[in-house]
């Protein structure tokens, strides 16, 4: 077999040299593919998520994408789409159908110079993999004193809000977010979508990387040329939007906490509240390990008054962890305790009853309406 | 070469994920070995054993071997470096359990009377191979060039893992049973799409073998095709489990023809026959003929750790029938009847092997310092921002701690 995959650093030697050549042979018609006119144009996210990992491949022969129909069906849900066509076999596969085996494979792949990104068909379908995430993926580099990094994307298509029947909805970002030594990144827009693959295929430690599902066909104006510039002048420059939560909506009364697919429902209320007269900042989290204190607080601080929106489970979850984070940093700026509207400590439900279950506008603008105004 | 079961029936399905057709590779195994795809997985009928307990060489037509599954006696040199190593693991061993009891070790779960298995698994290995341990398989690491007292950093407490996986090739001795053989695929794997021609030895023991991972990587290795060697240390015991309650196949090594590959059975007291197995099974790995499953029948001479107390559950008249089996004795026979062991190749041995002995107790006899703040360096590449918080939380609580012994102290 001629050698079309090389190892990380050797590509990365190759691209910072301008020899592209022949790490890029087989991905020669990539480049055509994936170079879109320039300027905005609207897309999806499921769009911007193949695209970013198109793009990483093409810029390092060692980034590997496999797991369960990604090859030539192109994912269930076609993330994955033209991969295999345009990258060989070799660099996108079909596994046998078993979650601990892609992970745990992974695993040594990325011990042995590979950057795998890996498909979890379904958030529910990742946890047979668990045992191989919380014990490896994420102490390798803890056991080995950095010896072994494990520079591997783990990509799980996530919660609700589609109709999906039993183990095709769960909001399990909570279990990894949980464990010492994952990152875990979940994008709420297109253009995240592109940005926070890259940043997570880039990364040298594993990235849990949680894509809303109910998201992948939200259409934005995008400008992935932009974005790809964006991406290169980063990593020049040794910097990147990693770990950084964004103000998605500027507002000065109150502050809404999502993340993921629970974004564009906090936009929605924010801009109900906003004909009711009442100015809601909201908040995209991004990047939930490493987590943006910084961001966060600064933005109840300046409102006074929070509320932290999620579709898992509020029990011990991430949103539990966010309150308890905003309390210990910003208790003398809170004007009411912190609210939290989140799903119902129940099984994620059958499709006829989901609606229920998932925040709603609705539901947020009464823990809105809860948070002890003075009028 | 590669090995695979007829599946004819399936029509498209023939087609393999690394291009080659599974008929080829019927019509392959005729050609080379003249026997069918089935009886070539299948393991030969006996258990290979050239060297009998007694250290007697046996005839050849008694060894075991088959058309198909013929082993070749290493050769002289080879057995002399793998007997050295043997004197050096029991050694190990025995140090090693006298360090826990002196409590200069957490934890030592031992592999005496398993010696001939870790010393094989390292030794048919060429450098750049990579080797996947367990826990119990400390001398095997050592066999394969890791420093001994960085291989037993593991259990002495100040680190979960003292050596650097790629420097030696080797694996962290992994205690998540079998999780380690999908690790061992994924090296395989990488090596393979680079055109390397690696070969990777996977460990596991026989309770393993009933683990969901134990067929996700048997699987994985087979259907991608890759140089993987699953060698199951059939030591008869999971702690207290003996393998009657985890698996009723007629031999573990007969689990390789589901998956399509070959397996075969050998005696784990028998260094001769561990090295003729291993060996030719590396050399048919690296020549492409996919995964291998090898099964060792040995056995636990001690009990599972120091923390268990076998006598619940074994009696000691079984261990008795095995202590007769011992692979060092039977191996000190026989190269002493051969004439390649003498007294003095005997007693330089013995010094080197005291010499390690020594090593270990000095290397974990220190009281090494451990550094609290490694407890954040090695989680991630970058400190996340709540990572440096707690550091720096932990360093005033030192500090507070140290002026306050200090004062205390004026």
């Amino acid at each position: 077999m001629s050698p079309a995959v090389t190892t990380s650093s050797e590509a990365t030697a190759r691209v910072a040299t301008g020899d592209v050549s022949s790490a890029t042979a087989s991905a020669a018609a990539s480049a055509a593919a994936v170079a879109e006119a320039s300027g905005p144009q609207t897309i999806t996210m499921a769009k911007a998520l193949n695209t970013a990992m198109a793009d990483a491949m093409e810029a390092d022969s060692s980034v590997l994408v496999f797991g369960e129909d990604v090859g030539r069906l192109g994912g269930v849900f076609r993330i994955t789409d033209g991969l295999m066509a345009t990258f060989g076999e070799t660099r996108c596969f079909d596994t046998p159908l078993a979650e601990s085996g892609i992970v745990g494979m992974a695993v040594g792949m990325a011990m042995n110079g590979m950057r795998p990104v890996i498909e979890m068909q379904f958030d529910a379908f990742a946890y047979p993999a668990f045992e191989q995430i919380v014990s490896h993926v994420a102490k390798m580099h803890n056991r080995t004193k950095g010896a072994v990094k494990l520079p591997m994307v783990i990509r799980v298509p996530y919660a609700g809000g589609i109709g999906g029947v039993e183990h095709h909805c769960d909001s399990s970002e909570s279990y990894y977010a949980h464990t010492a030594g994952l990152k875990v990144y979940t994008p709420a827009t297109v253009a995240d979508g592109y940005r926070m693959l890259r940043e997570a295929i880039d990364s040298d430690d594993p990235v849990m990387f949680m894509e809303p599902k109910k998201l992948y066909w939200s259409k934005d104006q995008v400008d992935l040329n932009a974005l790809r510039e964006e991406h290169a002048a980063n990593v020049s420059a040794g910097s990147s939007s990693e770990g950084r939560a964004a103000v998605a909506r500027p507002g000065t009364d109150a502050t809404l906490i999502a993340y993921g697919p629970s974004v564009p429902t906090a936009l929605a209320a924010a801009a109900a509240a906003a004909e009711e007269g009442r100015s809601l900042e909201v908040i995209d989290v991004r990047s939930i390990v490493p987590f943006d204190d910084e961001t966060v607080s600064a933005s109840v601080r300046k409102t006074g008054r929070a509320v932290v929106i999620a579709e898992a489970h509020g029990f011990a979850s991430v949103s539990s962890e966010i309150v308890a984070r905003v309390q210990e940093r910003c208790f003398h700026y809170l004007a009411a305790p912190i609210r939290r509207v989140t799903g119902f400590d129940v099984p994620y439900p059958a499709p006829k009853l989901e609606h229920y279950y998932l925040p709603s506008v609705d539901r947020i603008l009464d823990a809105v309406d809860d948070l002890q105004w003075e009028n | 070469m590669t090995i695979s079961a007829d599946h004819e029936a399936q029509g498209l399905a023939d087609a393999r994920p690394d291009g080659t057709d599974s008929n080829d590779q019927a019509s392959e195994v005729r050609r080379k070995f003249g026997i069918s795809v089935e009886d070539y997985m299948l393991p030969a009928r006996h258990q290979i054993q050239m060297v009998d307990p007694t250290g007697v060489l046996k005839p050849e037509d008694e060894q075991g071997t088959e058309p198909g599954h013929e082993y070749p006696i290493p050769g002289d040199a080879e057995l002399m470096t793998a007997y050295e190593q043997l004197v050096v693991g029991r050694r190990v061993n025995d140090q090693n359990s006298a360090l826990v009891r002196q409590g200069r070790m957490a934890v030592y779960p031992s592999s005496h009377g398993q010696e001939a298995c870790q010393v094989a698994a390292a030794l048919c290995l060429r450098e750049g191979d990579w080797l996947f341990p367990t826990y119990r398989d400390a001398v095997a690491v050592m066999a394969k060039g890791v420093d001994p007292v960085e291989a037993m950093t593991i259990f002495r407490g100040d680190w979960h893992g003292g050596y650097d996986p790629t420097k030696h090739k080797v694996g962290i001795q992994c205690t998540p049973l079998t999780t380690q053989l999908l690790h061992a695929v994924g090296v395989a794997h990488a090596a393979k799409l680079r055109g390397e021609d690696t070969v990777v030895l996977a460990m596991c023991g026989d309770g393993a073998t009933s683990e969901g991972d134990f067929h996700e990587a048997l699987n994985f290795a087979a259907v991608f095709h890759l140089p993987v060697i699953f060698f199951v240390q059939n030591n008869k015991y999971a702690i207290s489990v003996p393998l009657s309650q985890q698996s009723v196949a007629p031999s573990l090594a007969h689990k390789a023809v589901g998956y399509g590959m070959a397996g075969e059975r050998v005696d784990g007291n028998d260094l001769v026959a561990l090295l003729a197995v291993l060996d030719r099974a590396v050399k048919l790995a690296r020549e492409g003929s996919g995964p291998l499953l090898i099964e060792a029948h040995t056995y636990r001479m001690q009990a599972h750790t120091n923390a268990d107390d076998a006598t619940r559950y074994r009696a000691d008249s079984e261990v008795a029938e095995w202590t007769a089996k011992d692979p060092i004795s039977r191996m000190t026979s026989y190269l002493t009847d051969r004439g390649l062991l003498d007294d003095d190749g005997a007693a330089r041995i013995a010094a080197k092997a005291e010499a390690v002995a020594t090593q270990l107790r000095e290397g974990l006899g220190e009281d090494v310092p451990v550094d609290p703040q490694n407890l954040f360096r090695y989680v991630f590449s970058i400190p996340t921002p709540q990572l440096k918080e707690q550091s720096a939380l932990l360093a005033d609580e030192l500090a507070r701690e140290a002026s306050s012994q200090k004062e205390a102290g004026k």
